[in-house]
């Protein structure tokens, strides 16, 4: 979503952005450090803070908006899209950031979510995925790994889970980006990149549930494999990645190839990032295999897959009212009541 | 050939035929001259489920019931005088509906071999020859052969020159009940105006048969119903769901806030989302959600945002929403629920209607959850009831279930509309000023005990809101016991108090005092209205008081019902408001009950009434 400029208000700081409310969240848990992201870039926005609304749903992410000093809604679970969706539709003026997790997003409410990426409304769903439901202590979620020992699943979920940024693309999302708790500058400046973008900026946030799901995302935020195991994409930039940045990906036909760099490859023949490309994105997106699965593997993207600007529905739902107005005049109360045809009795 | 001509003062005409045959406009057209004639009238649409259920089948007729007279009209009537029946499958679907000795207009193309076996007749049987209707005045013309021969010479092919046919049933009743074709030929010439063929096609077809009427010995006698003497003023004809959508217009004017509609189309609220979209230069945005839940919770956002924010649906689509009603109910935020009853349960009867969601609307859903309920009488009614929805969720900040039917969702009657500036003003004040020395506090009571409403945009008033229980006044989430239960009978209390601003219940006819009440409500209004009238005719001691806030109830409802012996309640469903009054009350109050997906005949509601005064 866009910054809404406003020169008059004063500068915000993050202290602003802090409620008289006590942060309940489990003692390590990665919501901790996505909360100071937000109120760490939210100031640099320049956007009153009145502007600002916060909407969630249900789970623990879903207590944010209780912490963010902004109108906020804490509603019910997997609805907080459809009713961000109504309030940017009727208040185009508003800087709308919704704050959702994996079960909220992709599993009760994920018809919403689809539509939301779909219509485009302008604003920017902040998915927090723990691979657990958490708040409800521990059950598999929509994007736990087959075979996933939990509460609910004694001998292992038969499930297969989604891919959050494939699922994206498929619903044709115009902004999807991925990027992780322990990593607070990438976060940020996915934040930022989240907000300077018109449409729907989706943006997954792998986040650690100390308590249910410890570890889950280790390989990826650990220093000892993060970057043999993880890589960090850049608009018209290379794909290298490796302890010492000495591994890139190639494309070979539609098929992505690990190469070594220090085996004579040129960071010239390698595949250059480009955000507009959505073929690309599409492959970039299926980097998906499990760490644990092999050596070998494709290392798992971070940073913004695909983005591109195509109309957002409150513009179009506004122009036409708009133009209704300038075709027809405002309505006239009368005219509408009385109707084509009348008649008279004395 | 010498014709009579008798004066009449009502008559009930029953347009059926193939879902294909354009029986709704007939009707229609029909019902438009009868009201700019100024005949008082009522009318009800009978549609298949299916849209083309297959050609000449049962399943696929239509039908379009009009009651027009020179007196009171309450309902579209029980049993019709005239018949037009388009085909065999007409006739069969539609017989137990004409009274006995009532005229039937029959299209014989219709009841040709293949038509007489789609509609079940038995090998050889033909009702329109074999004399099985005897006791019935039979008027038959073969319709196709005629508007095929009045077209012959148009250039059209079979097809477009067929589609012409209801005009020719038309043509004829207007000759047969001397109306004028002004109205309808102005209305033709609108629709096909930029094609001059078509146009021309229909009203020499029209014109042939109002001519067949005049010429032929058909029917020997014409009919004349001479205006309704109404009150003085200004009217429209007007379906309930039009006046919905105009009611929600006209308070959305008059709070000075623009409507959001979040709504999914379903039988038979879609036309109030078909009307509103219409009216976007009245600053309605129209959302087509991608079900009935995102319907409703866009709408709470809208609210949220500070538009007048509205949901329309039907009993299943409600029941998607009830989640989300307990969450408007739980931030306090001021919505209205359009539910446009049909039959249920679960997809039950789509296109019929009954009253069977009283329950689910004072009652169904998790927790204490209090939302006030109202519902329309009649068609007309229903642009007052929701603008009243309307005034209760702004001044009250509560969600409102607004009940209306598909019997008056389709039906339509003679409206003497208001003036814009007649109609109340409704007041919404946005708070802007702290209402606190320290933080705002959105949970802070009024004397109505409602809310503030502060939106976001309004500097300095940040705050949360959710449907976790929260704490009184600072609205900051709360899981002590005695706030609980001090909020849940806050919530109550503040619902409760409506009935301190709403209209005590008056009697529609009748004593104060007596022996027999009739209590309505819904759309029941029109076969007691008129059932009761018959009565009193009769000299019994009956009166009728038909409830429009069924939730809190006017605060007199309950001294009112104890001045009866006894209390009568027709309901189209097996005792919905019987029991809420039979608890609230504790009167043995009876049951006069309905559920087969059709209004009540004015007949049924009178025989009750005098077995029970017997």
């Amino acid at each position: 979503m866009e910054t809404i400029q406003s020169p008059e208000s004063p500068k915000l700081t993050s202290k602003d952005l802090v409620t008289d409310q006590e942060v309940r969240w489990c003692p390590g848990c990665g919501d901790y450090s996505i909360l100071k992201q937000v109120q760490t870039v939210v100031p640099e926005l320049d956007i009153p803070r009145e502007n600002l609304v916060f909407i969630s749903g249900i789970g623990c992410s879903s207590r944010f908006p209780y912490y963010m000093e902004t109108f906020g809604m804490h509603s019910i679970h997997g609805r907080a899209t459809a009713i961000a969706s109504g309030l940017k539709g009727a208040r185009p003026d508003l800087s709308v950031w919704i704050i959702s997790g994996d079960g909220d997003s992709l599993s009760i409410g994920g018809n919403h979510f689809i539509h939301l990426l779909r219509r485009n409304f302008n604003v920017n769903l902040l998915m927090f995925n723990n691979e657990i439901y958490g708040l409800t202590k521990g059950q598999y979620s929509p994007t736990s790994e087959e075979g996933k020992i939990t509460k609910s699943t004694p001998m292992g979920s038969v499930d297969h889970p989604f891919n959050p940024i494939a699922l994206a693309l498929g619903a044709e999302g115009s902004f999807i980006a991925r990027s992780m708790d322990r990593d607070p500058v990438h976060l940020k400046d996915m934040l930022r990149r989240a907000n300077a973008h018109t449409g729907t900026s989706f943006v997954e946030i792998y986040q650690n549930c100390n308590v249910f799901n410890d570890g889950t995302f280790e390989i990826f935020t650990e220093k000892s494999s993060k970057k043999e195991q993880t890589i960090f994409v850049e608009n018209g930039k290379p794909l290298v990645y490796g302890q010492n940045a000495d591994k890139g990906i190639k494309l070979d036909g539609f098929t992505p190839v690990i190469v070594n760099l220090a085996e004579g490859h040129s960071a010239n023949d390698l595949w250059i990032h480009d955000e507009k490309d959505l073929v690309k994105a599409g492959i970039l997106s299926r980097f998906f295999e499990r760490p644990a699965e092999g050596s070998g593997h494709l290392p798992r993207p971070f940073g913004v897959f695909y983005e591109n600007n195509r109309s957002c529905y409150e513009v179009g739902l506004n122009q036409q009212v708009e133009e209704a107005i300038a075709k027809k005049g405002k309505g006239n109360l009368d005219a509408l009541l009385s109707g084509r045809e009348t008649w008279e009795i004395k | 050939m010498e014709q009579n001509n008798q004066v009449i003062d009502n008559v009930i005409i029953k347009f059926a035929g193939d879902s294909g045959d354009g029986m709704q406009l007939t009707g229609t057209q029909f019902t438009n001259t009868a009201a700019l004639f100024g005949n008082d009238l009522s009318t009800f649409p009978d549609f298949p489920a299916e849209i083309r259920a297959p050609q000449g089948t049962i399943p696929g007729v239509s039908g379009y019931q009009l009651h027009f007279g020179s007196v009171s009209i309450f309902t579209p009537g029980d049993e019709c005088d005239v018949l037009v029946a388009m085909n065999a499958a007409a006739l069969k679907a539609n017989m137990r509906f004409l009274k006995k000795g009532g005229t039937i207009i029959a299209n014989t193309d219709g009841f040709d071999p293949k038509n007489l076996r789609l509609a079940n007749y038995a090998d050889g049987a033909n009702p329109i020859l074999d004399g099985s209707l005897e006791g019935y005045r039979l008027v038959t013309m073969d319709v196709t052969k005629m508007t095929r021969s009045a077209l012959s010479e148009s250039g059209l092919g079979i097809k477009e020159i067929d589609r012409a046919k209801n005009m020719f049933v038309l043509g004829f009743l207007y000759w047969m009940y001397n109306r004028d074709m002004g109205a309808t030929e102005k209305f033709l010439t609108e629709k096909f105006g930029k094609k001059p063929d078509i146009l021309d096609a229909n009203l020499k077809v029209l014109r042939s048969g109002y001519n067949f009427g005049e010429t032929s010995e058909a029917a020997a006698t014409r009919y004349t119903v001479n205006p309704a003497p109404m009150p003085a003023g200004v009217y429209r004809n007007i379906m309930g769901n039009q006046a919905t959508a105009l009611g929600l217009i006209a308070a959305s004017q008059k709070c000075g806030l623009d409507m959001f509609l979040g709504s999914y189309p379903i039988t038979p609220a879609t036309d109030i989302l078909h009307e509103l979209a219409k009216y976007k230069n009245f600053g309605v945005r129209t959302y087509q959600a991608e079900d009935e839940i995102a319907a409703i919770c866009s709408a709470i956002g809208a609210s949220f945002g500070g538009k007048l924010a509205v949901t329309t649906s039907s009993g299943p689509g409600i029941a998607l929403k009830t989640e989300a009603m307990g969450l408007a109910l739980m931030l306090e935020l001021p919505l209205v629920i359009v539910n446009v009853q049909r039959g249920g349960p679960s997809t039950g009867l789509p296109t019929k209607t009954e009253q069977s969601d009283l329950f689910q609307a004072i009652y169904g859903r998790n927790g204490e959850a209090p939302i006030p309920v109202i519902a329309a009488r009649s068609a007309a009614d229903c642009f007052d009831t929701v603008f009243e929805a309307c005034r209760l969720a702004l001044e009250f900040m509560t969600p409102v279930i607004f009940l209306s039917d598909g019997y008056i969702a389709n039906g339509s009657e003679p409206w003497r509309f208001p003036k814009a500036d007649q109609l109340k003003e409704i007041k919404v004040n946005f708070t802007t000023e702290n209402n606190n020395d320290g933080k705002y506090l959105p949970y802070k009571r009024d004397e109505k005990l409602s809310r503030p409403w502060a939106i976001p945009g309004t500097k300095g008033l940040e705050h949360r809101i959710g449907g976790l229980e929260k704490q009184h006044e600072t609205g900051n989430i709360s899981y002590d016991p005695e706030n609980h239960e001090f909020m849940v009978k806050m919530r109550a209390a503040k619902v409760a108090k409506i009935a301190d601003f709403v209209p005590n219940q008056t009697l529609d006819n009748g004593a104060e005092k007596g022996k027999l009440l009739i209590l309505g409500w819904g759309s029941t209004y029109g076969p007691i209205k008129g059932a009761v009238i018959e009565a009193r005719k009769k000299g019994y001691d009956v009166s009728h008081a038909h409830i429009r806030h069924l939730f809190p109830f006017p605060k007199n409802l309950g001294e009112m019902i104890k001045n009866f012996d006894q209390v009568l309640i027709p309901e189209m469903n097996t005792g919905q408001l019987l029991s809420i009054v039979r608890d609230k009350f504790l009167v043995d109050a009876i049951g006069l009950n309905k559920v087969k997906g059709m209004p009540f005949a004015t007949g049924e509601i009178l025989t009750k009434i005098e077995e029970l005064l017997k």
